[in-house]
């Protein structure tokens, strides 16, 4: 009896496996594998496809010290901050906004929520593409508008300064993606129950401490949810800038994310070498994934103090 | 509501809409204008009217077979990703142990984590596997990437099947494939089509894999091409707008037939399971 049900466990144990080793195998080959591999190559150097020679944390440590190195990195990361700063607080903003008005009952509803979602659709690389065109300093629609209006003082090179570059790209991204945010607390603001807002309202709550007061407070889990997407996401971008300032981050690096000064260094080649660092590129990668990797944890601990409240 | 928050409501959000119409509206018509007209009257609609941008992008800028490029690579990729995601769902939902446990906690931990940091040893892979320059180096990243939601998803929703069916089919001696592939697959079929969704605008957008991946021509997807011809017409407005819209339309045109479809699918991945 008992040997007779061992041997049904075996078996069922190995039908079960069996059903989840094709996906397995393509993850671990494809994904898993290559990510810890990563970490592993950040401890080598040598150039082009095989970095053979060990050599500890020195990618580290030139990555911190050596000044060619640390200008770049700290440079990419300082600027990955903002553009992700930028989204938390504007998109996320703008996004709870609109998912405000859309929440309540008109005619229409439907079509603006269409609306607003649609650039989210299209590749990243053709709407920066298109910005370009728009933000251009010549011919571009905005700065053409800007002169029409008697406003010429406003039209700027948008790409072409500095000061203005990273902000501009952030803020057509904005555009590309206020979309997710809207629709996810949307969803959220739709499920709180009518009764509760009805009973406050009798109370006499204005909107705006409904708002605040009722509403807010149960949609924190869809905050907790859009912060950590925004956060993986924007760590991560690449076709934006790759679309609009190129991969060296134009103008003088200044809108260099890391994801650009990853591709560069590890991938490409930096001018005018052409030969791609692959121990200092996978030194890199491995840093963005401690940072996403701290984002993400401290971002579990907290929810899960909220949910034990 | 009042009237008055109700004309603000449609006055804020007729503004954004115009903001998110505007750009998308100048793409199109200005490229059936002649630069000329472009820089002239921006806004309006083509006084001119051509299709020289469209023919030169068609015939120069070899654009179809971008096109057939990325439609083999994202039906081959989705059609994969759906059967080994529903497959490995499947059984991670129905098998109760530690070992399934596990598996799907390293599947999950996927979602937070881009695949594009391990790109370095994947370069080294493909040129391993002699792949690079093909679009087959593209596939088996995209099904790999697709692994962690699809099955996140679908295991969610096999988890919510109704427990007689398994058990009836059980009784009845069938083999657990038989039981998958017949009752379980076609029950699925709401859940696929959001992975699929999800899936295929990822991947039919994806920029950083042939970019990394592929030089050859004959190899190249449209986001590949694009950034290709783009560079070439910068200064050929008519063209490079040209180009921009033969790569929005295909999604563009879908969206709009399936739009409640595709922000389902789009923001599956933020939905607690």
């Amino acid at each position: 009896m008992l040997a007779e049900r061992i041997k049904r466990q075996r078996r069922e144990r190995i039908t079960w496996l069996l059903f989840i080793l094709p996906a397995l195998v393509v993850y671990v080959v494809f994904m898993a594998g290559p990510l810890f591999d990563s970490m592993r190559l950040s401890f080598y150097t040598g150039k082009g496809f095989t970095p053979t020679e060990f050599v500890g944390f020195r990618n580290y440590i030139d990555l911190f010290t050596n000044p060619f190195w640390r200008e770049r990195f700290l440079g990419a990361v300082k600027h990955t901050t903002i553009f992700f700063i930028i989204h938390m607080t504007v998109q996320n903003s703008l996004g709870l906004f609109f998912a405000t008005l859309l929440s309540a009952n008109f005619k229409g509803r439907n079509f603006y929520r269409t609306v607003i979602f649609a650039p989210a659709t299209l590749s990243v690389l053709v709407t920066g593409f298109l910005w370009t065109l728009i933000l251009n300093p010549h011919w571009g629609a905005i700065n053409l508008t800007l002169k029409a209006i008697g406003l010429a003082s406003w039209a700027k090179p948008w790409l072409g300064d500095e000061k203005l570059a990273l902000v501009t790209i952030s803020l057509t991204s904005v555009w590309q993606w206020v979309g997710m945010p809207t629709v996810l607390f949307l969803a959220g603001l739709l499920g709180i129950s009518e009764e509760i807002i009805e009973a406050a309202r009798v109370d006499g709550a204005s909107a705006w401490s409904v708002f605040w007061k009722i509403k807010f407070p149960l949609l924190k889990p869809v905050v907790g949810v859009v912060a950590i997407l925004t956060f993986v996401d924007n760590f991560n971008a690449f076709d934006v800038i790759y679309a609009m300032a190129g991969v060296k981050g134009e103008p003088n690096y200044s809108t260099d994310l890391l994801a650009t000064f990853f591709y560069r260094t590890g991938i490409a080649g930096e001018h005018p070498v052409g030969i791609p660092n692959m121990g200092m590129g996978a030194t890199i990668a491995t840093l963005t994934f401690v940072i996403l990797m701290t984002g993400v944890l401290i971002w579990l601990y907290t929810s899960r103090e909220r949910d034990a409240e | 509501m009042r009237r008055t928050s109700q004309f603000f409501v449609y006055l804020v959000l007729t503004i954004w809409a115009a903001i998110v119409m505007f750009p998308l509206w100048t793409l199109v018509v200005n490229s059936f204008k002649p630069q000329k007209e472009i820089f002239s009257s921006p806004f309006g609609l083509p006084q001119h009217f051509t299709v020289e941008g469209y023919k030169a992008v068609w015939v120069n800028g070899n654009f179809g077979t971008y096109f057939l490029n990325t439609l083999y690579v994202t039906v081959i990729s989705l059609v994969l990703i759906v059967l080994l995601g529903s497959m490995a769902a499947y059984a991670l939902a129905k098998w109760h142990s530690k070992t399934s446990t596990a598996l799907y906690i390293f599947f999950i931990a996927g979602l937070m984590i881009p695949i594009r940091l391990g790109t370095i040893d994947l370069v080294r892979l493909m040129k391993f596997l002699a792949l690079q320059n093909t679009i087959w180096s593209l596939i088996p990243v995209y099904v790999a990437m697709g692994m962690p939601i699809s099955i996140f998803i679908l295991t969610a929703f096999v988890k919510n099947l109704p427990r007689e069916m398994f058990d009836a089919a059980k009784v009845d001696g069938a083999a657990e494939w038989r039981i998958y592939s017949q009752i379980v697959l076609p029950l699925l079929r709401p859940a696929i089509a959001t992975v699929a969704i999800f899936n295929m605008i990822k991947i039919w957008n994806d920029f950083w894999f042939p970019l990394v991946f592929i030089r050859m021509e004959k190899a190249r997807t449209i986001a590949l091409g694009v950034s290709l011809l783009f560079g070439q017409y910068r200064t050929d407005w008519t063209r490079a707008l040209s180009t921009l819209s033969l790569a929005a339309m295909p999604i563009l045109i879908l969206y709009v037939f399936l739009s409640r479809e595709f922000i389902k699918g789009l923001t599956a991945g933020a939905v607690k399971g």
